[in-house]
């Protein structure tokens, strides 16, 4: 680790004698110009990597430029062009790929759309909409509001991050409650999780939509996720109330997305249809996008609960007798607390996050407890309005 | 075993290096479940071990539920997402897979095979690479072979993998496979592939799935995952010119005006000259803008912004194209269409085309032929059906830029939308304008004289040379348009000679004649001085009236009126070319300064006598005029 921090010292030095910013400079050596800045926030990189930046820093310190062989062993996904600064890219990656074709559904929502929304859900997947939405307007701001459903159940961590992160990126943000679930005091301890899910999850959506008359609202729900959503559009039309015809999608050709709807009617797009779990976490640690911290092992207080393990995250979670115990955990989806179950994990870092999820044997939505409360029950719920 | 799979040793930043640099193949199974396409796909996940433990024992309590393989694994029940799917057990609508190997990422669009779903079929089919048409060993090319190879065909798609599915069945035969890989050829010749290749398999045994099995020891080729991950299928678009369907226009202040949208084909740089389709306007990409940074260039795929260095209006659905290659623009064309309403086509009726980011009215003139999608055959028919393809003609309300579905998909591809319901009721791949291209984006108005002016340095304008036979003018005007061309300057000499012998040969020397030949030749000076050039015209042009005209024809300032003042006397001593000494002698009628009057004009701007100067020297005199009023500026 201290040859690392040696290194990034040396690499500091260079870009003041060079008068090279240190993001070119990092360009230069690692053919990344976020590495350095990735190296300093904590991040590791391999010893062979190392290697090579050491020596391209002492060819570049010789006042050599760093000759075509030792750049060739890592392509870089953008190097800049020197003499104007201009960004030539290479050959487009699948995430490149994946990244346009997000941000073109993204243009177009934004240009059929009378009156469009972008469901945050605050989660990882949420933040790589955000990330992508600001890419696809820049130098605009994304021209329309994000809105939070908040059960008020959700993870304190979540709501702090929540109201940092619109604030940061100046963008409208929407906060929904079902507030006659609240008056009703509607919770998933008094009221189990499937009608909890319904009353302030479901109803509040679209009890927001109506109320805002959203016709197009965003979501991060991707294909890979469960079977149902497979077979999804990602224009997905619904009705005036809300439902989901699975039998009955329109066809959905090359990018040519029919946006048209009637009155009342609205649609669920859905930008990361064609993502994987391992595509958000390479995206997001390639663009070093920020997610809630609960996404990272940290010792926190949790209870079992029907062998799930539940962080008690505040005086509403009803203890029965039991004392939490703190544990290295984190999460691998953020929902409403008490409907999230934790994993023990001492994965602190991107990298050692995506290695936990690269080894891992079960799938991500097994921390929900919704999806496993009957058989094809996402597809049923989805006819219902949920998202 | 070339999977996606990391070991707790590993080292996680080198495996997401590696990732990261991996390339995307979109694909496509077409078949039914009968020929065990969903089981190749649930086969290509299991073993690329994308399967997680707790999906498994979903599968397996599945399988004893629904389950068609008896104690084995049922794989199609992963795939088969729908609760109606899994109960009749078929495929209705298309799904999209994943599944990534140490080369590639891949997505799988799993399509329906029954007639009934052909719509779904074609909506997966439409973003394939590459398809991946399933054979039963046992039953061979079938019909519904013919029809997924033909809409597989018709949506664009040039590589095509045979996979001749369930060979245990037939004891891995390879009389079996060559048979079938022989009709499937011979039928596919006029389908324009550029690649078929056939691939004996068994996605229940995993036989030549991930790696050449012994079971086909007479089978050279490659596996078909092995394949998948070699196959290059990209490239094309690139070399196609440059267009940019406009998709939103991005005005975040008064500074900034950019035009977002996805590179259709080829690729772009700033100063690469630019026109705009339908307005015709031209003008260079100033810089491709995106978050990350400016580039140095863009290609296709790739979601951008371009900023232009002149202020034009542009909306969304123009199409930004290569200035030297525009795209074609009409309001009529003929077009194949997969029609997909409940309801019928039929021509006459109003629908909404939308292409390339543009929504307008349309309708179908007149069913050109229906194509039986099994056999291929045409058919006459005055309505389609759902699921039918027809070759139709089409009329729109306004005009639109295109390229043939052959030669660019992205702007050649089109969906008809209901006006009453919104549905999607038919997809088209344009083949042909039914207009001559018009071009009107040649005559492109902002192109105007300064404009060709200024890129020639020089204020255009006509130096008009008055004077008798014989005076000078043709001289002197040879040795001005020398003296330009040497400095660099874009001239003309329009002279009795090369207007008389061609425009205006028709004409005599009445004075009607005469005030028509001038007329001409005023206006076709003005012509060249919009085109931005001096013009030298050399002409008696003897009346003053005429003249007049040929001052009035262009704006202020761009007539310069030269009278070569040689008197007659010394005019008709020097007769150059005895013209003098025949109308002496009567052989020539009205001629000028002998039986036909010539008014010497009252303000030229120069007046120069070549009696008292060499024509070199009033040469010099003109040039001198051009230089101090400004005309060679720049």
């Amino acid at each position: 680790m201290s040859e690392i921090t040696t290194l990034l010292n040396q690499a500091k030095a260079a870009a003041e004698s060079t008068g090279l910013s240190v993001s070119t400079i990092s360009r230069k050596l690692f053919n990344d110009g976020k590495a350095i800045a990735r190296l300093e926030a904590g991040g590791q990189c391999t010893l062979k990597t190392l290697e090579t930046a050491r020596a391209r820093l002492a060819e570049l310190q010789s006042g050599a430029s760093p000759s075509a062989e030792s750049a060739a062993p890592d392509t870089a996904a953008s190097p800049a062009n020197d003499e104007t600064g201009l960004l030539t890219p290479s050959t487009m990656t699948h995430l490149d790929r994946l990244e346009a074709e997000s941000i073109h559904i993204m243009r177009e929502v934004a240009s059929e759309a009378e009156n469009p929304v972008m469901l945050y859900s605050v989660g990882k997947d949420s933040a790589v909409m955000l990330h992508l939405a600001m890419k696809a307007f820049y130098p605009s701001k994304p021209p329309f509001p994000v809105m939070h459903v908040d059960t008020t159940w959700k993870f304190r961590e979540m709501i702090q991050f929540r109201d940092e992160m619109t604030a940061k990126l100046g963008l409208d943000l929407i906060v929904h409650i079902n507030q006659e679930g609240v008056e009703q005091g509607v919770g998933p301890f008094t009221h189990g999780s499937q009608l909890h899910t319904d009353i302030m999850k479901t109803q509040s959506l679209k009890q927001a939509l109506d109320k805002y008359k959203f016709d197009a609202a965003f979501g991060g729900a991707r294909r890979d996720e469960e079977k149902s959503r497979a077979k999804e559009r990602i224009f997905s039309f619904r009705s005036r109330e809300h439902r989901w015809d699975p039998k009955n999608q329109r066809p959905e050709l090359w990018n040519i997305y029919n946006t048209r709807i009637n009155k009342g009617e609205s649609i669920r797009v859905f930008p990361l249809s064609n993502w994987t779990e391992l595509d958000i976490w390479q995206y997001i640690y390639r663009e070093s996008i920020p997610i809630v911290p609960l996404y990272f092992a940290a010792e926190r207080p949790v209870v079992e609960r029907d062998g799930a393990l539940i962080m008690v995250d505040d005086e509403r979670m009803p203890l029965d007798g039991q004392t939490p115990k703190k544990e290295m955990v984190r999460f691998r989806t953020l929902g409403c607390y008490p409907l999230t179950g934790a994993v023990r994990s001492t994965a602190t870092t991107l990298p050692e996050i995506i290695k936990e999820m690269l080894v891992a044997t079960t799938s991500e939505r097994q921390g929900r407890v919704i999806d496993h409360d009957q058989a094809a029950s996402m597809e049923k719920k989805k006819q219902e309005g949920y998202f | 075993m070339s999977v996606s799979t990391l070991k707790p040793s590993d080292d996680v930043i080198e495996y997401l290096a590696a990732h990261e640099k991996k390339s995307m193949l979109r694909f496509i199974t077409c078949g039914s479940v009968d020929d065990g396409k969903s089981t190749l796909i649930g086969r290509l996940l299991y073993d690329s071990k994308l399967l997680y433990d707790d999906q498994i024992s979903a599968l397996e309590s599945d399988t004893k539920k629904h389950g068609t393989q008896g104690e084995k694994i049922d794989f199609a029940l992963l795939v088969d997402g729908l609760a109606a799917e899994r109960e009749q057990g078929i495929t209705i609508d298309v799904a999209y897979r994943f599944f990534s190997t140490e080369k590639r990422k891949f997505i799988v669009a799993d399509t329906p095979g029954h007639e009934q779903y052909t719509r779904n079929m074609a909506t997966g089919a439409s973003t394939a690479d590459l398809a991946v048409i399933l054979v039963d060993a046992r039953k061979g090319v079938l019909t519904q072979t013919r029809r997924h190879s033909y809409i597989v065909s018709l949506l664009g798609i040039r590589h095509v993998v045979v996979a001749i599915n369930k060979m245990d069945l037939v004891d891995y035969s390879e009389s079996t496979f060559d048979r079938i890989e022989a009709d499937y050829r011979a039928f596919a010749k006029d389908l324009g592939f550029e690649s078929i290749t056939c691939i004996p398999m068994s996605a229940l045994e995993g036989v030549n799935i991930t790696k050449q099995s012994s079971e086909t020891g007479w089978y050279q080729g490659c596996a078909l995952l092995p394949y998948l991950e070699t196959v290059k299928v990209r490239g094309r678009l690139e070399e196609k010119p440059f267009r940019l369907p406009v998709q939103w226009v991005n005005r975040p202040n008064l500074d900034f005006r950019g035009f977002s949208g996805t590179v259709a084909s080829g690729v772009v740089k700033p100063g690469d000259e630019i026109v705009v389709l339908p307005s015709a306007k031209r003008s260079k990409v100033k810089s491709i803008v995106t978050h990350d940074g400016e580039l140095a260039e863009a290609r296709p795929d790739m979601a951008v912004t371009l900023t232009l260095e002149d202020e034009i209006d542009i909306s969304r659905g123009d199409i930004i194209c290569a200035g030297k290659a525009p795209a074609e623009q009409t309001d009529q064309f003929a077009a194949h269409l997969l029609w997909m309403g409940e309801d019928a086509l039929y021509p006459g009726r109003q629908y909404l085309l939308k292409t390339a980011n543009r929504t307008i009215p349309a309708t179908v003139t007149e069913l050109k032929h229906k194509v039986n999608v099994n056999t291929l055959e045409h058919m006459s028919g005055k309505t389609m059906e759902l699921n039918e393809v027809g070759f139709c003609n089409f009329n729109l309300a306004q005009p639109i830029a295109f390229d043939p579905y052959k030669d660019n998909p992205k702007t050649g591809s089109f969906i008809l939308i209901d006006r009453r319901t919104n549905a999607t009721i038919g997809v088209g791949m344009i083949d042909f304008s039914l207009r001559r291209a018009k071009n009107v984006h040649w005559q492109d108005l902002d192109v105007n004289k300064t404009v060709r002016a200024s890129a020639k340095h020089q204020k255009p304008c006509v130096l008009w040379f008055t004077g008798l036979s014989g005076s000078g003018k043709s001289t002197v005007a040879n040795l001005v348009e020398k003296r330009l061309h040497d400095m660099g300057r874009h001239t003309y000499t329009l002279d009795g000679d090369n207007v008389r012998h061609g425009l205006n040969k028709d004409l005599g020397f009445t004075d009607a004649d005469r005030v028509e030949n001038i007329r001409r030749v005023g206006e076709t000076a003005r012509l060249m001085v919009d085109a931005g050039l001096i013009v030298l015209v050399s002409f008696i042009s003897p009346f003053q009236s005429e003249r007049r005209m040929a001052r009035d024809v262009v704006e202020d300032g761009e007539f310069v009126e030269v009278y070569i003042s040689t008197p007659l006397e010394v005019c008709e001593q020097r007769d150059v070319k005895g013209l003098y000494a025949r109308a002496r002698r009567g052989e020539i009628k009205n001629f000028t300064g002998i039986d036909s009057d010539y008014e010497a004009p009252e303000n030229a701007e120069l007046d120069l006598n070549t009696a008292e100067m060499s024509a070199a020297d009033a040469a010099t005199r003109i040039v001198d005029y051009l230089e101090k009023n400004g005309y060679l500026a720049g």
